[in-house]
């Protein structure tokens, strides 16, 4: 009766089989956009099977991933190019005795200084902004990011010769071609997904192994010996991206937490004294570098009160 | 347009810039609101009585009228728009084909309601998306579920998958292309486990 639908469902499998298949060129994606823009049954129906398709992902988290046999597995064509640096961070660490991190030749170091706000462009499609108070390491083939200190939110282009890969203590994010910040503080590491895929693996040799897929929304928190994934209404999520604009989105957040948020954009220091005001809440959307206004609001609203100090504001009842 | 200087300063903004980019932000929207639904929707399809090509492709014709609404604006929330649609398309069918059993559209009517005071289909936490993957996989033919986790757990290429289970790639391409409509049918498709509802 209706031969657009089936035709749609049909068609769409054979895409996702081709893209799955690979190789995968920007031309091909370009030719699968123009077949979903053509109709919205062809559209949907893309996205369902996409969908239910990028679902089975998740099976790779099912098992423990002893040497990440799942990444080597995929990225045959990378293997060389990970013996290659490893073999040479070898011979550059016996000849000058240096620690595990030390700057590679042809890799480059990148900081931001607090209230700092970089973007980098590394050229293969991938742009990294860098948030406050933050260091990178960039791989010579530039496909490799070592998270040293700090947030920053990664935009990049798949290449499945070439995985994208960002390491983060004791953690790698491998991308499948995808939108996602990573931010590294104290003890635990957050992986926030925005477009895309991709897989976040515990790397430690000691602790257990873990590792987990991750869809758009997803939010991971890993520790050195625990990882978890929940899913973020979007709004929760695009919130957490205000800092790419120079702004501070507060939902519920507590006056500990919001001071806390402040005090990695600036040098002079908000210090919550009272533990009672440290519990008030507050919603708002602050620019991350005006104190000022922030505490007149909470002065206002919370009826809390604030003496300057010079280098640190206090907060008190 | 969506690639105007970002100067804006407050949260509104923000919104609007997320909506903004419109097919990837009505695609996410698509695949977290609209398809999560199926499995009701299809439910409350086959009540009208219409065979299983049939309900696939008013399923399919629904996600298109959803879509053609959304990308003007995004109906929030989704499912009563959803069944609104699917109520409005039946009904339409209906008529043309002259066989309109009164009772079916008041039956619709009755079935609108009850649907739309159900909570929306919670997001999942990650160990209960997989119990629900591994057993979609379960359900699948044998060699599809074999290319599948060929594919998906062991990270094989087409040609390895073909080589390990000795075949070729044509009929790789077959058995995979079976499990992605397998897969969808089912995660989306099916009745939500029974188990998890009061």
């Amino acid at each position: 009766m209706n031969d657009t639908s089936q035709t749609s469902r049909t068609e769409a499998a054979e895409w996702l089989a081709r893209r799955d298949r690979g190789p995968w060129s920007e031309a091909d994606q370009a030719a699968l956009d123009a077949w979903q823009a053509q109709s919205w049954s062809n559209a949907t129906a893309f996205w369902r099977l996409d969908a239910a398709w990028a679902r089975a992902n998740r099976l790779g988290a099912a098992r423990r991933a002893p040497g990440n046999r799942l990444l080597q597995a995929v990225s045959g064509r990378f293997m060389p190019i990970l013996f290659r640096s490893a073999a040479s961070a070898l011979v550059v660490a016996a000849v000058a005795g240096a620690a595990f991190y030390t700057l590679q030749p042809g890799e480059r170091s990148y900081e931001t200084t607090v209230g700092g706000h970089e973007t980098l462009t590394l050229g293969d499609g991938a742009k990294v902004e860098l948030n406050t108070d933050t260091k990178v390491r960039v791989s010579l083939d530039r496909r490799k990011v070592w998270l040293e200190r700090g947030e920053a939110y990664f935009d990049v282009a798949h290449d499945a010769a070439r995985p994208f890969m960002v390491m983060v203590g004791d953690h790698r994010v491998t991308d499948i071609g995808t939108k996602f910040l990573v931010r590294q503080n104290a003890s635990r590491i957050e992986v926030s997904l925005f477009e895309g895929r991709a897989k976040l693996d515990s790397t430690s040799e000691w602790a257990p192994q873990h590792s987990a897929m991750l869809m758009p929304g997803d939010v991971a928190v890993a520790t050195a010996n625990s990882m978890s994934v929940m899913k973020m209404p979007e709004k929760t999520l695009s919130s957490e991206l205000g800092w790419r604009r120079g702004v501070l989105i507060f939902k519920h957040a507590s006056l500990a937490e919001a001071a806390a948020e402040f005090n990695r954009y600036n040098r002079r220091k908000l210090v919550v004294e009272d533990p009672a005001a440290a519990r008030l809440t507050i919603d708002g959307t602050f620019q991350d570098d005006n104190i000022e206004d922030f505490t007149r609001l909470a002065e206002l609203v919370l009826g809390v009160r604030t003496e300057n100090r010079g280098s640190e504001i206090a907060i008190t009842r | 347009m969506a690639d105007k200087p970002e100067t804006g300063r407050d949260d509104a903004e923000l919104r609007q810039r997320s909506v903004g980019r419109t097919v990837p932000a009505l695609q996410e929207w698509f695949v977290r609101e609209v398809l999560p639904l199926e499995a009701t929707l299809m439910q409350f399809l086959r009540r009208s009585g219409r065979s299983k090509s049939d309900i696939d492709d008013l399923v399919q014709d629904v996600y298109v009228r959803v879509c053609e609404a959304a990308a003007k604006e995004i109906p929030d929330p989704a499912k009563p728009f959803v069944f609104t649609v699917a109520r409005n398309l039946l009904i339409d069918r209906l008529r043309r084909e002259h066989v309109v059993p009164i009772e079916t559209v008041e039956d619709l009517d009755a079935l609108n309601i009850a649907i739309d005071t159900s909570g929306p289909d919670q997001t999942l936490i990650a160990r209960e998306e997989l119990r629900r993957v591994q057993a979609a996989l379960d359900r699948l033919p044998r060699r599809a579920r074999e290319a599948v986790i060929l594919r998906k757990i062991e990270g094989l290429s087409w040609r390895e998958i073909g080589q390990r289970m000795g075949i070729a790639e044509r009929t790789v391409n077959r058995h995979l292309t079976d499990a992605m409509h397998g897969l969808a049918d089912i995660l989306y498709g099916d009745p939500p486990d029974v188990r998890r509802k009061p």
